[in-house]
């Protein structure tokens, strides 16, 4: 492995306070050294010069679906990885809802070899919370945290037993396992397809309130005070649920929490062509709940921005708005949306950073997220200047459902390194 | 072209203008007389092709368009539900382009979801009728509406409209809104908090949790059916407590103007959300809207069929 010399870019490295000009030196898969005017390297090393650009710890991306095993035709690990290379992640966590679900270790041993063999990043599995993730009873939680599961979550339905949920948050905890709920109070929901607000009323098309998300966390988070169970929500949605999270930040009670750049960029409104690419669950809010997501991501009531990245084959979405599923792809569109939320001042490069890398990280409590010497040498380079338009057919992903086809983005990932080695790199660079 | 109606389809009222209504409204109104002539056919559509694509059920609204066709001397075709393809898994856009590949002129579409009228104009070539998408809209029923409405009040401008009954579930409330709200009228739907969608008020319309309070002093009466088929079931207790507190009898109907018309789109649940006497009574127009549906729907598949309007007023 070579040593790789990043000269000249602005070095963003909130997790130590680091924000200046300066070069990088990664040698032997670690961060080597962070200053000005490091010398040349010998001759087999590559030198590249990053002027204009950020460079930050590699992005992390809390939850990804990257449908291997069983839905290949959607998405695997191969292509999957490759589209998160190219969007600037280094690291993904992938959601346990394939075919079979993700309950037991020879699923996470499937993954996690298949992430070896084909995998551009690291991979770091998500196991279920019940078997089956049918809510009923707990998934061998202690066997797959062994065979590298980072944490469980039922993903895709919400836990709707409160006993269930309150064993497993307690279960968990023996094993330092965070729980990752999808909070849904299904009988709520009633497999509405968006929002109910002012929008769905004028399409006619069913839908589900907020308070189907946020009375389930409303429940959640009296069980994380009966527990004292690690809780993380995942795509947090409406502004009802930023309240009850920031509440329960100040009461000091372990719980996080991730929003999706969909819910940041979209609104409810953007259903109005029946377009199946704005159906996800939990679905586009209003106007009022984009609003206090992104107060709260700019206060730190958000720890992470993840992208639900949920990848379907034509099949699923060439059909009628409410019969179609339920997702939308995210990895290779985030980090320019995330960059449109610096321009827009509800993000600082420095907080992109964290809400992307440091956050994700310390979530999890993966390693990554940071550049400091000796640390894994992750790295992602933005260029926040790039301009460019989101072109579905040039993903690298398998599936090309994203609500953003088409739209003008700045910024973007230029170069992604993983252990020190170079998993995509923008065109200008010929390393 | 006819002047005032322009569109390619017609997918709902809510974007349409009060001249695009009106023209449709009009030309209905000349189409009335065909179905009173010893022989009910004129020659206008001939050689034209119209599918009437129902993948839900429907009687009245099927029969509606099919007589319509007839009368317009189009050649109808029906595709219903029970003998498509749609039961052997085929997708709505495979149907609908195997249709469009045999060259109609019009596709007439009943289907159970929002939006799947606009998205086969999308997809095909013909003009889209849409004959009921889901919860979202049914642009005839709103015009033939209408035409009863302006024929017995002649006007609907300053006229006070109450829709009644399960508002969230129906596509007939949403249209009749747009088009009553487009042409003028005071609007107010009527039903108990669990029947009204959130922020209905915003689609052009006053919202009253009670009816009686609605029923003071309306022109049109309009109920709605319950649409037990669609799970409003478990939005009240049951039939017999939803006829005591929300369904028309004469006394409420005493709260209206005492030349009040009654209106329903039918099917009616007689006895829940109406009276039999008052169904049957002389302030009903029921049938009438049936009689003059037949004519709106000759209107709307003349005009998208290509027809023009000083074409059909020289003949």
């Amino acid at each position: 492995m070579p040593d790789i010399l990043l000269r000249g870019g602005r070095v963003l490295d909130p997790a130590r306070e680091f924000d200046a000009e300066a070069d990088v030196l990664l040698k032997d898969g670690k961060v080597a050294a962070i200053e000005r005017g490091l010398p040349t390297p010998g001759k087999d090393s590559k030198v590249i010069d990053v002027k204009g650009c950020w460079v930050g710890p590699g992005l992390i991306d809390l939850h990804v679906h990257l449908r291997e095993p069983g839905q290949e035709y959607k998405e695997n690990i191969e292509t999957g990885t490759a589209a998160a290379a190219a969007g600037g992640f280094s690291a993904v966590c992938c959601m346990p809802n394939t075919s079979p679900p993700n309950d037991t270790r020879a699923v996470t041993d499937l993954i996690v070899q298949r992430a070896r063999e084909k995998g551009s990043v690291r991979v770091y599995p998500i196991g279920c919370i019940t078997q089956g993730q049918k809510g009923d009873a707990l998934a061998d939680m202690g066997e797959l945290q062994e065979a590298g599961c980072v944490a469980v979550s039922d993903d895709g339905h919400g836990v709707m037993n409160s006993e269930v949920m309150r064993r497993a948050l307690e279960y968990a905890r023996s094993f330092r396992m965070p729980i990752v709920q999808h909070c849904e109070d299904s009988t709520l929901s009633a497999g509405g397809a968006m929002h109910e607000g002012l929008a769905s009323t004028r399409f006619g098309i069913r839908a589900q309130p907020a308070a189907a998300e946020s009375s389930m966390l409303a429940r959640d988070l009296e069980l994380v005070v009966l527990t004292g169970g690690r809780y993380h929500m995942a795509h947090i949605s409406c502004a009802e649920s930023v309240r009850l999270i920031r509440e329960a930040k100040q009461r000091g009670l372990p719980v996080t929490c991730e929003v999706t750049p969909h819910n940041l960029m979209l609104t409810d409104e953007a259903c109005a062509g029946y377009d199946t690419f704005f159906k996800m669950n939990p679905p586009l809010r209003s106007a009022s709940d984009q609003a206090a997501l992104h107060e709260a991501l700019s206060d730190g009531t958000i720890d992470a921005i993840a992208t639900d990245h949920a990848p379907h084959s034509p099949v699923e979405k060439e059909v009628e708005f409410e019969q179609a599923a339920n997702g939308v792809i995210g990895l290779e569109t985030a980090l320019a949306l995330a960059v449109e939320l610096v321009g827009a001042g509800v993000l600082t490069p420095a907080k992109l950073v964290v809400r992307m890398s440091a956050g994700p990280a310390k979530v999890l409590g993966l390693p990554g997220g940071s550049l400091a010497p000796g640390a894994p040498a992750d790295v992602t380079v933005i260029d926040p200047q790039a301009a460019w338009t989101c072109d579905p057919t040039r993903f690298r992903s398998r599936a090309r459902n994203t609500p953003f086809g088409g739209r003008a983005m700045h910024g973007r990932a230029v170069l992604t390194v993983v252990g020190g080695t170079i998993v995509f790199s923008d065109e200008r660079f010929v390393v | 072209m006819t002047k005032g109606f322009t569109q390619r389809h017609l997918l709902g009222m809510e974007k349409l203008s009060r001249e695009e209504i009106t023209t449709i409204l009009d030309l209905g109104e000349r189409f009335l007389e065909i179905a009173d002539r010893p022989i009910k056919k004129v020659p206008t559509l001939r050689g034209k092709t119209v599918i009437n694509l129902f993948l839900e059920p429907s009687t009245r609204t099927r029969t509606s368009f099919e007589i319509a066709a007839k009368r317009l001397s189009a050649d109808g075709v029906n595709f219903t539900a029970s003998s498509s393809s749609t039961v052997k898994g085929e997708t709505l856009i495979d149907t609908a382009m195997n249709l469009d590949a045999m060259n109609p002129d019009i596709v007439v579409i009943r289907h159970a979801q929002a939006g799947s009228a606009l998205l086969l104009s999308q997809r095909i070539r013909a003009a889209i009728v849409n004959a009921g998408d889901g919860a979202h809209e049914h642009p005839t029923q709103a015009l033939l509406d209408a035409s009863t409405i302006r024929a017995h009040k002649k006007k609907i401008e300053g006229l006070t409209v109450v829709i009644c009954g399960d508002i969230d579930h129906s596509r007939v409330a949403r249209s009749n809104i747009f088009a009553l709200h487009t042409l003028g009228a005071h609007v107010r739907v009527a039903g108990p908090r669990s029947f009204l969608p959130i922020g209905v008020e915003n689609l052009g319309c006053q919202a009253y949790d009670r009816i009686e309070p609605a029923l003071e002093g309306a022109d049109v009466v309009m109920m709605l059916r319950i649409q037990l088929e669609r799970k409003a079931g478990n939005r009240f207790p049951n039939t017999r407590e939803y006829a005591r507190y929300f369904g028309l009898n004469p006394r409420r109907l005493a709260l209206a103007k005492p030349d009040a018309i009654v209106m329903h789109p039918g099917p009616m649940n007689r006895g829940v959300e109406i009276d039999p006497g008052v169904a049957d009574g002389p302030r009903s127009v029921i049938l009438e809207q049936v009689s003059r549906g037949v004519a709106i729907r000759m209107a709307v598949l003349y005009l998208l069929g290509g027809g023009s309007g000083e074409e059909w007023s020289k003949s």
